[in-house]
């Protein structure tokens, strides 16, 4: 709680409707500005986060589909009247037989897409956080060229990642695709890419690899750049090795940094929608898809299944949250204040 | 050989060093660096930098080529030059008309996101007030939405208020995203400027409200910017609202039109080449503006909690 001040507060002691408790009354005069400021934010996300949560977790107990949606069914008569009768199959509440379908893999495929998701969140964060640390501290060396290196390396996050999505999509283009077109210069097969499920989630890996290193690697560098230069001056005194310094001194400095970034880069890759969702698309069958593009497909392609959509919602938000309690148990233990 | 001793430690200190400074960096490092070592560090970042460019490059190269040569199997980086996918692009298909619904909905998304939260964003960065911790989690929770949880509600709402195929959805959803995030990144840049000039301006008399507006969004006119420029490019790239809301192709954002160029049989990949260059354009001069700032924001809201 480094940055809270002390409160510029204009002590107003207004003498007034003492009707409200004096403590209450103390709070309100003290803090009622700070209220007012949050208020509209407070009032966006209770009506657009809040309330439709709830409503999501509600629907997820509920079998609403876009088929029973309608609790009347109007039927226009040869007089041009319209009569309307009950839905007989209107939707209703049928308690947890959507997360019991779900899990028992009576209906979709959640235990490979969770098994697709994990996978593919592992090797994201891993390969961006190596490749970021590696070449932030290439970069943080004095040398030659370091800002034409620097501007280059973070251009793939310039680029719209849906445009990303396409132009890989292309290059791995089974007929003419750059990627197939290099590999028989080099004498190999050309590789179907999208038929096979591995090779499918490798291309969509090399996407999000290709345009998320960048992130890591201005964190890390601006990470590096607030580590004290007298302490690699003392190391370096001192005799250690380039290795032992950046054991030593680089990686510790850079903990709270990495912490932040690994545990945002966790939970962006985990719903990153629009890379899987436009490069693999879910070939071959359905078999490269993740958590979040197969719980869209589910709500969004087909007859329309919501409450179906809301249980998978549900689940990979739960999933998401106890991560990051365990993450910041894991923290706590080694002594961060975050 | 990480850092020469003979620069003055203010040099690394200061975060992204002038130019001068880093020059003469330069000189004292190189000379402490075997040769072998030099070519490898160069080596790796010039093979880097070309994984980086590689598939930008391609997509630009294959813009220009006529549509037979794209589809060829055989290598060429030039091939019958022509810049007729533009054209086709820009004047016989929805393009422009896509391209302009993704300038109102990005810039109507970032201007409401960013009143929303600034005064939020100062009052959890200054105040201590009840409540603020429990904000702060919210902010760091909504980050952690899938796109899955709140997409369906959000749909069946804006269904009930017939707002289905229209651009107020989109801001509507983008909202969602967008009023968190900003809160979040402007309290971390808040954070930065010094609690002292509140202090002085308290006792010239300005109140909380004068003090933030005539004193620290005056001084926090770069992050503000910073922040309302990243905001707009999430909305400029989002993809799963805007593919689940919009139903008419003269309603379109870029993010699903250009899907249209790209069907599962008949792609013309031509097409969606210049129309990726087109789009790629704008958003990375915006982020070119942006970006030197914008993880200091990020990794600072974190860190300080």
């Amino acid at each position: 709680m480094s940055t809270v001040t002390a409160d510029p507060a204009p002590s107003s002691t207004r003498p007034g409707r003492s009707a409200r408790p004096p403590r209450l009354r103390r709070s309100w005069d003290k803090h009622w500005y700070a209220w007012a400021m949050v208020l509209p934010v407070v009032i966006v996300l209770a009506v657009l986060i809040f309330y439709p949560l709830f409503r999501g977790i509600w629907l997820s107990f509920t079998n609403l589909t876009e088929a029973n949606q309608v609790a009347e069914i109007c039927t226009r008569s040869i007089t041009g009247g319209e009569v309307c009768a009950d839905n007989p199959n209107k939707w209703e509440f049928i308690g947890l037989d959507n997360y019991v379908r779900v899990l028992t893999g009576q209906v979709g495929e959640f235990w490979q897409w969770t098994g697709v998701t994990l996978i593919w969140t592992f090797v994201c964060v891993a390969c961006h956080f190596g490749l970021g640390l590696g070449l932030a501290s290439m970069l943080n060396r004095p040398m030659r060229a370091r800002g034409l290196y620097r501007v280059l390396l973070v251009l793939p996050w310039a680029v719209p990642a849906f445009v990303s999505a396409f132009a890989w999509k292309f290059i791995f283009n089974e007929r003419f695709g750059l990627a197939n077109a290099l590999l028989t210069a080099v004498g190999i097969d050309p590789v179907s890419w999208f038929a096979d499920r591995w090779t499918a989630l490798f291309t969509a890996i090399v996407t999000n690899v290709w345009l998320g290193v960048p992130f890591m690697m201005v964190a890390l560098l601006g990470g590096m750049q607030t580590i004290p230069s007298e302490l690699y001056e003392a190391a370096e005194i001192d005799g250690a090795s380039a290795w032992q310094r950046f054991r030593n001194i680089t990686l510790p400095g850079l903990r709270p940094v990495s912490m932040t970034v690994v545990l945002l880069g966790t939970i962006w890759t985990f719903n990153m929608f629009p890379i899987i969702f436009l490069v693999t698309e879910g070939q071959p069958a359905g078999q490269s898809e993740i958590l979040v593009t197969g719980a869209y497909r589910a709500a969004f392609e087909g007859i329309r299944n919501y409450s179906l959509a809301s249980t998978y919602g549900v689940l990979i938000l739960s999933i998401l949250l106890v991560f990051s309690l365990f993450y910041r148990r894991v923290l706590r233990k080694q002594g961060e204040v975050w | 050989m990480s850092r020469s001793t003979a620069t003055p430690p203010t040099a690394d200190a200061v975060a992204g060093p002038a130019l001068a400074d880093s020059r003469r960096v330069t000189r004292a490092g190189r000379s402490r660096r075997s040769p072998a070592m030099s070519v490898l560090l160069h080596g790796t970042l010039i093979l880097a930098s070309l994984i980086a460019i590689g598939p930008i490059a391609w997509v630009l190269l294959s813009s220009l080529k006529p549509g037979y040569a794209i589809q060829s199997s055989e290598l060429t980086l030039f091939r019958d030059t022509t810049l007729s996918n533009y054209s086709y692009v820009l004047t016989e298909t929805n393009f422009p008309r896509w391209f302009l619904n993704s300038v109102i909905v990005a810039a109507f998304t970032m201007a409401i996101g960013i009143f929303l939260s600034a005064t939020t964003g100062y009052a959890v960065s200054r105040f201590n007030f009840p409540g603020r911790r429990p904000l702060m989690m919210v902010f760091l929770v909504t980050q952690m939405f899938p796109v899955a949880i709140l997409i369906v509600p959000i749909y069946t709402i804006l269904a009930r208020l017939g707002l289905i195929n229209t651009m107020p959805a989109l801001i509507i959803a983008y909202l969602t995203i967008a009023v968190p995030f900003c809160a979040w990144m402007l309290k971390g840049y808040f954070d930065s400027i010094p609690t002292s000039l509140d202090e002085a301006a308290a006792l010239d008399g300005c109140g909380p409200f004068a003090t933030f507006w005539r004193v620290v969004l005056p001084l926090a006119r770069p992050a503000v910017a910073v922040t309302a420029f990243y905001t707009f490019l999430t909305a400029w790239g989002e993809v799963a609202y805007a593919s689940a809301f919009i139903q008419t192709d003269n309603k379109f954002t870029l993010a699903y039109g250009l899907q249209q160029f790209v069907p599962q049989f008949n792609p013309q990949w031509e097409y969606l080449t210049a129309a990726a260059v087109l789009v790629t354009i704008p958003a990375g001069l915006v982020f070119f503006f942006a970006q030197k700032h914008l993880v200091s924001g990020l990794t600072a809201g974190g860190t300080k909690g």
